[in-house]
């Protein structure tokens, strides 16, 4: 019988929950095509996304190509944002570095939201001496600053980019699983949570199923607040010598490269924070717009 | 009071616990023998290397090594740095004045622009005035410290010869940093602020403030600020533990002596006694600083402690 029950009611509630949930999309959707500033976020990423997936196609010039005859070459026709200290040019490595920030984001994003994620659900939903084991690991993690937990991480793992975007992501976990777990609190109260439960459903299934879904939108706001984040971190543990390496073109190294030369070449460090500062402008406002489409509480 | 007083210090030992034990852990974690590790570059023979294992006591057993490191940490003996063979603690306090120092300034800086300009952007809601300085903090947030470093430094000691680049000593030297680091964290402030006040503005005692013929300054002044700022006090504690942090980049900016530059130094020469110390003493300090955050507000907000 509760068998019987538990495949037919989820079949009837799948066909209903699909009508809902593709209009809550497109409800959601138009919010956010009313947000300008949502808009303006998401235009400018689109247009990074596109440039970094064509850098080899748009990028003028060998990203690593050291021509010493353009040394410290100020902007202009030949080299649109001038060149560097080895003549490379700094268009080209800022589209290629557009690569490595981006990338840097989503993974850090996906360990953070991933981990922060199951260790939230775990946490909310047996509670007991599994939420306290998890909250004291949690409240741990939290009594690292900022940045710190990332540099004893990167300690650790070497120095290097793809350590950087390791640490960046663990370092980013307490804040998900807080999320998650406050959410998991409130959603597992509710009477389908229990009716799921009575028609024999494990707890995986209700988990995955029936509340997952309800923490969802808080978790895509702050995935996409948090990428802006892990790009400054990244960008940061580079500029300190213990993320991306010479000669990689990533924008936090290459700041910190041109910040010598500042005096004489200030496009050096200028433009690479400039890029750093407008994707997560860019970020930052596609994700306030989020918020406000999603779950205008957390306006 | 006193029992809530008393949860709270029982909580935070735990946490100071593993803080410890995750500090403790970073050297074992290291893939391969930390002593090698240590030593490769400058090249030591096996003898050197065995002299540092020793030293660290890195052949016992790990809960013996953790007692070890737990008991010393406790005494204030941190082990000796790799580089310099001074104790790690005389190394740390050498450098901890100056840190905390540009950590308070920073501090005076987040408050003092923070504030006033979540102040202004709530008493112009919606207004030309409120879209700047939410425009402003949005930037705030969005601008790597370490660039905003390098854009002062440009402008304030190289094109107009203001003020030091680089540097300690005298409070023209504490200036850009100082502002660099409060910056981001002004932005934080300034948002919640905002959104604090104009939450306290919609109650009714503010209504009948109004009604009561007030001025809108007095009504804001008096009536709304005392308890919009009362949530302001546990995002500033929290800044206080990101601008600790936040000294690890902008210190390197600066060339300024300091905690955070000497982690990151330490990093990269693979000094990891110092770079464990510091980075336990950070976390400690973050810690008690928001173990005293937690305190302050059960104290100004009464509902907390009752709870």
């Amino acid at each position: 019988m509760s068998a019987e029950t538990d495949v037919r009611l989820p079949a009837v509630d799948a066909s209903r929950e699909s009508i809902r949930s593709s209009s809550q999309a497109r409800e959601v959707w138009g919010r956010i095509l009313r947000n300008r500033g949502a808009v303006v976020g998401m235009a400018f990423l689109a247009l990074l996304i596109v440039s970094a997936i064509l850098a080899p196609l748009v990028a003028p010039a060998d990203p690593l190509g050291v021509v010493p005859t353009n040394a410290q070459r100020p902007p202009g026709a030949e080299a649109w944002l001038g060149a560097d200290h080895l003549g490379r040019d700094i268009l080209s490595r800022l589209l290629y570095g557009a690569r490595i920030s981006l990338t840097l984001g989503l993974i850090s994003v996906s360990i953070a939201a991933i981990c922060g994620t199951i260790l939230g659900l775990v946490a909310g939903y047996y509670g007991g001496r599994v939420d306290l084991a998890i909250g004291v690991l949690i409240d741990v993690m939290l009594a690292f600053p900022g940045i710190l937990l990332a540099l004893g991480i990167v300690t650790v793992l070497r120095p290097g980019i793809v350590n950087a975007m390791v640490a960046v992501g663990i370092a980013a976990i307490p804040t998900y699983s807080r999320l998650i777990r406050g959410s998991v609190l409130t959603a597992k109260a509710n009477l389908y949570v229990e009716a799921a439960r009575v028609v024999g459903c494990q707890t995986p299934r209700i988990l995955w199923l029936h509340i997952l879904p309800n923490v969802l939108a808080p978790l895509i706001v702050l995935a996409t607040l948090g990428a802006a984040q892990a790009i400054l971190a990244g960008a940061a543990l580079s500029f300190l010598g213990l993320g991306a390496q010479p000669p990689t073109p990533e924008w936090g190294i290459m700041l910190s490269e041109g910040r010598r030369y500042i005096r004489d070449a200030w496009w050096n460090s200028m433009f690479p924070g400039l890029a750093i500062m407008v994707t997560v402008l860019a970020i930052n406002l596609l994700g306030d717009g989020l918020r406000d489409a999603l779950d205008p509480r957390l306006k | 009071m006193s029992s809530y007083v008393r949860t709270r210090l029982t909580l935070a030992i735990p946490v100071l616990l593993g803080v410890s034990i995750a500090v403790f852990a970073m050297l074992r974690l290291l893939p391969g023998d930390p002593a090698q590790i240590m030593l490769a570059e400058s090249g030591a023979s096996a003898e050197r290397v065995a002299a540092l294992r020793q030293q660290l006591g890195l052949d016992d057993p790990l809960p013996v090594q953790y007692g070890r490191f737990l008991m010393g940490a406790l005494r204030g003996d941190l082990g000796r740095s790799i580089l310099s063979n001074r104790p790690v603690t005389q190394e740390i306090a050498g450098q901890l004045p100056s840190t905390i120092e540009l950590t308070l300034a920073a501090m005076a800086v987040a408050i003092g622009i923070g504030v006033p300009l979540g102040l202004l952007a709530a008493t112009h809601h919606n207004g030309p005035l409120d879209l700047g300085a939410m425009a402003l903090a949005l930037g705030g947030v969005s601008m790597p410290s370490f660039w905003l470093g390098v854009l002062l430094i440009l402008l304030f000691s190289l094109r107009l010869g203001w003020l030091p680049a680089t540097g300690q000593g005298g409070i023209e030297r504490l200036i850009l940093p100082a502002f660099t680091l409060g910056f981001g964290a002004a932005a934080i402030i300034a948002r919640l602020v905002r959104s604090s006040v104009l939450e306290v503005l919609r109650h009714e005692y503010v209504t009948t403030a109004r009604a009561k013929g007030l001025s809108p300054r007095v009504v804001l002044l008096r009536h709304a600020l005392k308890n919009a700022l009362i949530p302001v006090v546990t995002i500033v504690g929290l800044q206080f533990g990101a601008l600790l942090a936040g000294t690890v980049v902008i210190e390197t900016v600066f060339s300024r002596p300091g905690v955070g530059r000497m982690v990151v130094n330490a990093i990269l020469v693979k000094d990891f006694p110092v770079a464990q110390g510091a980075i336990l003493i950070i976390a400690t300090t973050y810690v008690l600083a928001n173990l005293i955050v937690d305190l302050l507000y059960a104290w100004l907000d009464p509902r907390v402690r009752y709870g």
